[in-house]
């Protein structure tokens, strides 16, 4: 059985990569909008937020209640969902820390981008199961957008 | 009292696939006891082991936060609306 897939356009993937760069060597955050369907899950767009965490910025990052109020209703006014998260791993793995864990709910999805030296590098996405006791990696799938014939 | 709690979308499934519950309560502990009561699954999502609402979920009344009210002990009365909202925390 095949796990869970990320369908995500290779520029907004790039675009969380230079988020993960412009905020190197602190954490960067943001949420994914798109569309959960029975046919697979689709980033359709970013929102960009700041990193709330100033005491810990490197190996911390947190999106506030209100942000998150701010990213639904971004959602709803686009006729998407709140399907996830983003955040970067300056110059650690591109895995999910128990910290991570802790903090988490099933159904989001996480992607995770490593930037090592201002570089980004490894780019992951990740579910929590359903028990809190892990996480299932899902598989991301970049697409491009066909151009427009006109 | 009967109240309205929104349940957050990633919660969803574990609570009947309902966007809401309706359900009889006089404050907001009430309101989540009743909540997790009715849907077992949601427990662990909302409460760490020791029963204590986990850091990192927020309740509303209305657009008021709890912990700037009484906490669970926040009254709540017939058309309020409980909300249950993140905080999106984690970290290398």
């Amino acid at each position: 059985m095949s796990g869970p897939v990320l369908k995500i356009e290779s520029q907004l993937l790039q675009r969380i990569h230079a988020h993960g760069v412009e905020t190197y060597p602190h954490e960067c955050c943001g949420a994914l909008l798109g569309r959960d369907a029975d046919s697979g899950r689709e980033v359709t767009d970013l929102l960009p937020l700041a990193n709330r965490r100033n005491d810990s910025p490197r190996n911390r990052f947190e999106v506030t209640p209100e942000d998150v109020q701010l990213a639904e209703k971004t959602a709803r006014e686009n006729h998407v969902d709140l399907i996830g998260w983003y955040h970067s791993h300056p110059d650690a793995p591109a895995r999910p820390s128990e910290f991570d864990r802790e903090h988490a709910w099933p159904w989001y999805s996480y992607i995770i981008v490593s930037v090592q030296q201002r570089q980004p590098r490894d780019t992951t996405s990740w579910r929590l199961r359903d028990d809190r006791a892990g996480y299932d990696s899902e598989q991301i799938e970049t697409v491009r957008r066909s151009a427009t014939a006109d | 009292m009967p109240v309205k709690v929104m349940i957050p979308t990633p919660l969803r499934a574990y609570a009947g696939k309902q966007e809401s519950v309706q359900l009889q309560a006089a404050t907001v502990g009430e309101a989540l006891s009743e909540l997790t009561g009715q849907f077992a699954e949601l427990r662990k999502h909302l409460f760490s082991d020791d029963g204590r609402l986990r850091s990192f979920v927020n309740v509303y009344v209305n657009d008021e936060d709890i912990r700037y009210l009484q906490r669970d002990k926040t009254p709540v009365r017939e058309g309020d609306v409980v909300s249950i909202v993140p905080s999106i925390a984690g970290g290398a």
